[in-house]
């Protein structure tokens, strides 16, 4: 799946995020339990409330054995070798013997014990750092209309206008940002549901929308995959850096002083850094999305993690090796989390789109909403592009200025 | 504006289209997480 290779990327980013080794959880020291027959101890529960690291493996391993059963003579004999906590153990741990009606290699785990993980996770830090990355954003975008005001033409407008985006184009751009706006709405309504809209309508109301909210989300995802492939195809070779970018990005593109209006062709620095955000951003997306969307058919973590430690990168930034062998369900959780972090970076990133491509900037809805824009507007944003513009137009029909 | 309009259009056409075709070619969640012994309907 090529897909795949941009998983290990990925993986790389959160282990160069991930906190450093010497702040990793401290191991408990080695416990004698003989006094205890094996179980637990006092020192067990101290670690833990220390906040060490204490190893179960003498819990995990202690699954009993119908080898040890006594014999049915015996007073005890009916238990067969394994207590029903020793029972309970093996379904915790995931190595009971279990048999299921349900399909799927998720079926038969009945007791999923890192799930409590990925929950905490979402239910805290996710949501707390999500929503906040977002609502940031457009205090940013706010705070920065208020100073900065409508970015509007210098000049006067000349009345000409230039074909901006052809219809295929614009057609493309729309399937994208449309599926996009859906699919971040309804993703939002799915996290945040239950503590900002169940308070509000209760509880019979917002299952139909949490349900309608899924069913969207579920399939309006290939619309946004086939935006995604058709906005790669038509502009990837209008984004390719080059030495204009780095006069754009000097100036800040013009957006924070009046009159500044760096050369740029069809696509200046910003746009291009939009594009590739997009690009990257959507593949991952797209990538975790569908194995959400399969359960347990496309897991991609776990032969990640195992690229990863062939190549040794976790070993020499001081992890040891990374954990391969996952419950099922734990693919599908890391598959989640990733895939709502990138939708938070992803969704913050197009609020500034959006907001430069609407009220920030004046003329330009234009280029994607009519696909044509003023000639003094193009002149002031995109000089480059315009004089190319111009000499292809000269060289075919003077009066309809051409991509 | 066009493009636009026909571009939201056709989210809509491929999120149908998406959904039946999943579902005509087995892929329903019923279909891949049940078995004989496990009645939905």
């Amino acid at each position: 799946m090529p897909l795949r290779h941009l998983i290990p990327l990925i993986a790389l980013l959160v282990i160069l995020t991930a906190p450093l080794p010497g702040q990793a959880q401290q191991t408990a020291p080695a416990n004698d339990r003989s006094a205890t027959g094996g179980a637990t101890t006092l020192e067990d529960i101290l670690a833990r409330q220390k906040g060490l690291s204490v190893d179960d493996s003498y819990r995990s391993e202690a699954l009993g054995s119908p080898d040890l059963a006594a014999p049915n003579s015996d007073a005890l004999g009916t238990l067969g070798g394994i207590s029903q906590s020793e029972d309970w153990r093996a379904l915790r741990y995931n190595k009971a013997d279990v048999t299921a009606s349900a399909k799927g290699p998720a079926a038969d785990v009945l007791i999923q014990d890192e799930g409590m993980v990925w929950l905490a996770f979402r239910k805290g830090p996710l949501r707390t750092y999500g929503g906040w990355l977002l609502l940031g954003t457009m205090g940013l975008l706010a705070l920065f209309y208020l100073i900065r005001g409508k970015i509007r033409i210098d000049g006067a407008l000349t009345g000409r206008k230039v074909l901006r985006f052809p219809p295929i184009e614009r057609f493309s751009h729309w399937l994208l940002a449309g599926s996009f706006i859906l699919l971040g709405v309804t993703g939002l309504v799915q996290l945040f549901g239950r503590f900002f809209i169940i308070p509000f309508i209760g509880r019979e109301a917002f299952s139909p929308v949490a349900i309608a909210g899924k069913w969207v989300h579920n399939n309006v995802a290939w619309a946004f995959m086939v935006g995604l492939v058709l906005v790669t195809v038509l502009w990837i070779a209008h984004n390719i850096p080059n030495r204009h970018d780095l006069k754009w990005l000097a100036v800040g593109g013009g957006l924070f002083s009046k009159g500044v209006h760096p050369p740029a062709k069809k696509f200046n620095a910003g746009q291009k850094l939009i594009f590739w955000a997009v690009i990257v951003l959507g593949l991952s997306i797209s990538a975790t999305g569908v194995s959400l969307l399969f359960p347990f058919e496309l897991p991609m973590f776990a032969s990640t993690f195992e690229t990863l430690n062939t190549l040794g990168l976790p070993q020499a930034l001081g992890f040891g090796e990374l954990t391969v062998n996952f419950a099922p369900h734990v693919e599908m959780q890391l598959a989640l989390t990733w895939h709502s972090i990138v939708a938070f970076l992803f969704m913050a990133i197009i609020l500034a789109h959006i907001y430069l491509g609407s009220v920030g900037m004046q003329g330009a809805f234009d280029a994607m909403g009519s696909g044509e824009v003023d000639e003094q507007w193009a002149k002031e944003h995109h000089g480059l592009w315009l004089e190319e513009v111009k000499q292809l137009s000269a060289g075919k029909s003077p009066s309809k200025p051409t991509e | 504006m066009k493009s636009m309009y026909i571009a939201f259009l056709a989210v809509a056409v491929i999120a149908v289209l998406a959904n039946f075709g999943l579902d005509y070619a087995g892929f329903s969640a019923s279909e891949r997480t049940s078995g004989p012994s496990v009645r939905l309907d």
